[in-house]
Order: C-alpha cells, then structure tokens, then sequence
C-alpha cells in the first residue's frame, strides 16, 4: 500500500482511533475508598472520575477515624467490568489512597441513604401523605399546618419509591446523603 | 537540641539532605526568601532559566539522563502557571521531579491577591501528588515526602506549594530519616506464579517478542542489562517503544528498531504476527497499537508494569505481572534458566527467517539528492560523525523526532531524552540543556525542528550564561512537517497554517545570543559543517536547511492495525514489485 493509495481529504481520517473498543454491559458498583483526611483529598478523587469520564452516581464522605485522620468515601459508580476493574485501579494508586473495597464484588453488603422529605398539602393528601410515610417507616421530623417534613432511611430504591408516591401529594424538595455502605459479616 | 530554622533554610537544607546538585529556577516575589539562602550557600547550583516551562523541561532533561529526581523552583501564579506543561509532561513519561512553587503569604489565600493562583488546584491532575504546606513545622517533612514520591513507584512529578509567610517562619526541621514518608510502598516484586505462567509460554512459543518501554529505563541501568541477557540467552527479538530507545542496543543482533505509528515495518509487522508478547515496562499507548480490535490478534500478551493501572487499560492481557521490572526479570531468569533455558528453537529459527523477509523491504529507504539536504540523510551523517562518543540527544516534536527514532542509534539507556507522550514541542532545547549541566563534558545534541524550537529558543540565553555548550542541530524545511504531512495525506493537501512564515536568520540569531551559527543547504558541506558544530567550544545553533516536502514512513494512519502500513515509494519492496500485506 502506498502512501498515494490512501483516499485524500478523508474525513473519516482522524488523529485518534474515534472507534470505541469494546462495547459491554455497564454495571453499578458500589466503591469505599479509605483515604488519608487532608486538603484536597476529595477534589483529587472527583478529579480522577471527572478527568478520566468515569460516573459518579452517588457520593457520601466522612472521616471516619479521627486519630488516624482517616476518610470513607463511598461512591456508586456505572461501566462496563474493564471501566470499573481501571476506576479501581486508578483509585488503588494515588498516594493519599489507603485502599479501595468494590462492595458490590467483594459480597453481601449493607446499602443505606437517608433522605429527608419535604410534603406541602391540606385534607386528604395530607393524611395519605402520613399513612404512607408510616408504611415506610419515616419519621415526622418537621410539621406545620400544611407542611410536613419526612426523614427516612432505606436503600437508594426504597427512597426513590417514596419519593415517587410523594410526587401527586405535594412533594416540595428532597434532600439524600447518598449511599453508605459496608459489606455483611466479618 | 532541635534545630530551628526558617522554612527558607528549611527548604535548601532539606534539598541538600536528598542530594540536589542543581535547582532549575526563576526567581519572583513568592520565592525571595529561598533565593536569599540560595545566594548564602555554594553547595546547590542555581541555574536561571528564561521561562519557568523551561525550568522544569531542563529538571526533566536532567533527571532522564542521570536517573536523579530533577528540581525546579518558581514563583507563585504566572510562575506556576507556566510550568503546567513542563509538569504535565514529566507526569505523562513518568518522569521524577520535584517542583517547588511560591505562594502569596496563608493569610492572603483565597483574596486575589497579586500573583495568586491555586496552584494546587491546577495542578493536581497534573502531578503524582502535591502539596500546599501552611505550616513550616510540617515544610521539611513534606519536602523530604515529595522526593520519596516522585522516584518510588512509577516516577512522576510532584509540586510542593510553599506560602511565603511560611518560609519566613521558624520551625524545628526534620531531618530525612524521621520524616514519615506516607504509607505510599507500591509493590515492586512481581507475583512469583504468574511468573511462572509467563516462563512456561517462553519455553513454547514459537514467535515470541519483546516489546520494551520506559519503563525498563526508569527501573535503572541494572535492568537493561537484564534485558540483555534475556535477549541474548532466549534469541527473542527486541523491539521498544519511543520511550524505551536505549534499554536494548541498537546494534544487537535481536534488534528489531523502534514500533509504532512511524516504527519500523519488521518491528510493527512482529508485533502483529508474533504469539506471545511480552510488553516490558510499557503501556499499550494508541501511538504503539494502533486499532486496539485489531491489535495483535493470534498472540497471548505478557505484561510487566509497576503500576497496576496500566495493565488492561487498553488491551486485555493473558499475565499480568505487576512489580519493578528489574526485579521481575530477575525472577523470570532465575525460574527459566532453574527449569533448563528452553525454548523452541525450531519455531524461533522459523520466526526470525519470517523477520529477515521484512526486514529485506529496507522499510527506511528514501531516495538521496545531490543537490538537497535529507533530513534522513542529515541524521545519518549525524549518526555516523558522532557514532562513539559520549552522547546524549534531546528532541523537539514532529517529524524530525521520528526521524531521529528511526536513523539514530542508541547503545545504552538514558541518552535518549524526548516528550513521548505529550509529545511538547520546545521540549528539547530546554532540555538538552538540562542534560548538558548533568554531563558538562559530554556532546549534547537537540535533533530539532525549526517550528518546535523556536517555542522555547529564549533557553539559548540560559546555555551562554552557564557555558552549556549544547548543539541545537534545527532540520529546518519551513513547514511544519508533521501536520504538513497529515494534511498532505489524510485532509485533501489543503495545508491551513501548517509553513513557518518569517523565520528568523538562525545564524544571525546565533550571533546575537552570542554563541555560533552555522548553516547549511548543500548535502556536499554537511560532513564538515556536521565536524564543525562538533569541534566548537560552546553552543551552536545549526541551521541545516532540508528537503521541503519530505514524508515520514513507514507511517500507520491512527486508527488502522499494524499490518495496514504505508510504506514510503522508496522502499525495497515497491523496487522489486512486492506486495505487501
């Protein structure tokens, strides 16, 4: 083949590959990332998923080890096996990074988001609004006249669920925390 | 007794603790108080460069050609600004350096304040790791850190962001024993069974390669020489990667050249047609593979990385070996010479007859004037005059650095310094002057072009102040080549600003730096003006005027497999009327 053989002024000719490499079923994985608590720790993480296109679903941080200045950042993620198996990797070598648990390969785990609930409405909707709050366990933790606020705690779907009722009874404005997780037994 | 200091003194003992020969650096309002110990002290040299992304190209030239972490200090904002590039490219080639910024004083952060910028924030994706320190009792610990960092691992570049309120404060200093150096040990031992797994392919492949990297030269002189022995001991053939000319000879027997987009056809053609591949200490990058689906396609691939975030990032390898490729090899030549040293010498002898046929379309070949300079032409009178010495090359970016990879020839590690995957022009200037302050009496020559120099010529001032006797040896066609090429071949010969208008005089611009010009247009004079450049005291710029239109081949279109090649008209196998693949 020579180099006047190939077609002129191709526009399917780039300077990159524009072809994607192999196309498979995105998954949601669930990532703790135990970090060390020091300035920036956490823009240098959302840096990584945001530089390299990676999702964020969902995103909770806390230290949680106050002598050791240790974080847990739980994060939900979404991609195919090979993105998560290099998201993991990627999180795995960054200096601040103490380790990386995948909570959705590494077995059960507990997944838990709280979430408080505004609800505005009179009468009917809102007796219905407090039955089905009592149906999903949430608590009242604010209440006026016409107003109610709901804290609740559950799995992300749980909460989507009561949300969705929540919609044609008045709902106003939400607030999750986004997911935390460990995974069962010892 | 603790020993108090200021965070200025902090800063210079602390680089003196790690064994810092030379600072790169440019000097601004943020960073005065370093500079004020810098001046009361001999045993760190300062050098002035004339931008700060010239300080860091120079820390990177440096630290490549010597193994050593190089440094360089700047001010805060536009002084950090400018050594983004520098940073981003010694991040991308895993380069160890260690960037020291100043900062407005802590209690001005957050204000505007004049000068300010959030040099952490900025640079972050740009480094391995950075830090801001507010506390001078925590500076030395984190400088001693940074340098742990930046060379253990996979090398990279770290920035340490220094409030000038803080280096004017007093503080006990920690010395570099007590310093905590993190929990960052990344793992250098490869897994012993996937080793193993590796070795038992070895004894039955029948084409087998070797694809080297940059790796192999970050992991040290001791792993090349293992390199060797593999080679030699197995009669694997040997190919690498731009970032990896040097860990194999090039005039060793299993020497195969350099692969890639404008690698050599035996090389690329291995690559496709081999049956184990063992990638040693590079990572897949899209210059090397080409279409990833249609990478390499019948072979099983080994692949030995220190960072475990290379390996399966573009191809799924069959081993996976994580750890420090010294040490890997060694156990992979403990296990396979423990079990016999076999391998299939039927299949090899096979093999490597397939590999002489490829070579035999002498895929390199272009067609000489006697009237114009080559550019392929110029670097082989460049190879061949200096062949021997003690040597080091720098390049710009573009076509002149693939013919470099291609026509020149590099026996040991370290003498091959060039922006691979940034691919930065005006890299090499800057850092062939690095590379001279490393080796003052060694030949040190910037392979350039003259688009990609003049991005940083200012450094010429930086080599006449400190007699850096550097050669910029500029092959100088008035376009640039690369982007004129790819227009010429994929984007309809329409050639949007791809020629240098206004070029200055460049013997004229030698005059007025003060050192030697020396130009050249006639194939006839290149030897002695070649000898010339040589033989002068001091630095030159040489201005060697080439061939205007010429193509870089063989060159593989992005986007196309290895065997879909094209192949300059030149070349033996268009000669004898072959076909190619």
């Amino acid at each position: 083949m020579s180099a006047l053989n190939i077609k002129k002024g191709s526009t399917s000719h780039s300077a990159y590959d524009l072809r994607s490499a192999l196309s498979e079923v995105e998954e949601s994985h669930t990532l703790a990332v135990i970090v060390e608590n020091e300035p920036g720790v956490l823009a240098r993480v959302i840096g990584l998923f945001s530089g390299r296109g990676y999702n964020i679903d969902s995103l909770t941080v806390a230290e949680v080890d106050h002598t050791g200045h240790r974080s847990r950042i739980t994060i939900v993620t979404r991609g195919t096996p090979a993105v998560i198996d290099q998201i993991e990797a990627q999180l795995s070598r960054m200096v601040p990074v103490y380790a990386v648990h995948d909570l959705t390969m590494d077995g059960p785990s507990v997944q838990r988001e709280l979430a408080l609930v505004k609800v505005r409405g009179k009468g009917d909707h809102r007796i219905e609004a407090l039955r089905l709050a009592e149906i999903f366990r949430a608590n009242v933790v604010d209440s006026t006249l016409e107003s109610f606020v709901f804290e609740m705690t559950g799995t992300p779907e749980k909460i989507d669920a009561f949300a969705e009722l929540m919609r044609p009874l008045g709902l106003v404005e939400i607030a999750r925390t986004g997911v935390a997780a460990l995974s069962r037994g010892v | 007794m603790s020993k108090q200091m200021t965070g200025a003194k902090m800063v210079v003992q602390a680089l003196k603790d790690q064994g810092v020969e030379v600072v790169f650096g440019y000097p601004g309002g943020a960073v005065l108080p370093i500079y004020d110990e810098l001046f009361l002290q001999n045993d760190i040299r300062h050098i002035l460069v004339r931008h700060e992304q010239g300080a860091v190209h120079m820390a990177e030239g440096y630290a490549r050609s010597t193994g050593k972490p190089g440094v360089a200090l700047v001010t805060s904002g536009p002084g950090a600004t400018n050594a983004v590039t520098g940073l981003t490219d010694a991040l991308m080639d895993s380069i160890p350096i260690v960037v020291l910024t100043g900062q407005v004083p802590t209690f001005m952060i957050g204000t505007d304040g004049f000068q300010e910028a959030d040099t952490v924030g900025i640079t972050r994706p740009c480094t391995k790791m950075n830090w801001l320190v507010k506390d001078t009792a925590k500076l030395a610990e984190t400088i001693h850190q940074a340098f742990h960092v930046a060379t253990h691992g996979r090398p990279g570049p770290v920035l340490i962001d220094i409030p000038k309120d803080v280096q004017f404060a007093n503080a006990e200093y920690t010395p570099a024993e007590k310093a905590k150096v993190s929990h960052y040990q990344p793992r250098t031992e490869g897994d012993p069974d996937q080793i193993a797994r590796l070795v038992e392919m070895m004894e039955s492949a029948e084409r087998p390669i070797l694809y080297t990297g940059g790796g192999v030269i970050n992991s040290g002189a001791r792993a090349s020489q293992l390199l060797r022995e593999l080679a030699e001991e197995t009669g694997f053939p040997v190919t690498s990667t731009l970032m990896g000319l040097g860990c194999y000879p090039a005039s060793g027997k299993n020497w195969l050249g350099m692969l890639g987009m404008h690698g050599l056809y035996e090389a690329n053609l291995a690559m496709h047609g081999c049956d184990l591949m063992i990638n040693i200490g590079a990572r897949f990058d899209d210059r090397i593979t080409g279409r990833v689906k249609d990478f390499s396609p019948r072979s099983k691939k080994a692949h030995i990385d220190i960072d475990p975030s290379s390996i399966n990032k573009v191809i799924r390898v069959d081993v996976p070996i994580v750890g420090d490729v010294t040490k890997v090899l060694e156990e992979v030549l403990r296990q396979w010479r423990a079990r016999g040293s076999r391998t299939d010498k039927a299949g090899l002898a096979k093999w490597w007859k397939q590999i002489d046929e490829w070579r035999a379309v002498k895929c390199l070949a272009y067609k000489n004037s006697a009237t114009t300079i080559k550019p392929q032409y110029a670097l082989e009178r460049l190879e061949a005059l200096t062949k021997g010495m003690d040597r080091y090359i720098t390049t710009e970016v573009g076509q002149h650095q693939m013919w470099a990879a291609q026509f020149l020839g590099f026996e040991d590690p370290n003498r091959w310094m060039t922006s691979g995957g940034l691919g930065t022009m005006g890299y090499g200037l800057p850092a062939s002057i690095g590379v001279q302050i490393a080796h003052p009496e060694a030949l040190v020559i910037n392979v350039a072009g003259e688009a990609s120099w003049l991005m940083n010529m200012q450094e010429m001032g930086t080599a006449m102040q400190f007699r850096a006797p550097v050669k910029q040896f500029i092959l100088n066609n008035e376009r640039l080549g690369m982007v004129r090429q790819w227009q010429e071949l994929l984007h309809g010969e329409r050639y949007s600003s791809s020629w240098s208008e206004s070029l200055p005089d460049f013997v004229k611009l030698a005059e007025a730096f003060g050192c030697k010009g020396i130009k050249c247009d006639d194939p006839k004079d290149l030897d002695d003006a070649i000898m010339e450049m040589i033989r002068y005291d001091g630095p030159v710029i040489f201005d060697c005027l080439v061939e205007k239109h010429e193509n870089c081949f063989p060159m593989i279109p992005s986007g196309k497999p290895h065997n879909e090649m094209l192949l300059s008209a030149d070349a033996e196998a268009f000669r004898s009327g072959a076909v190619l693949v």
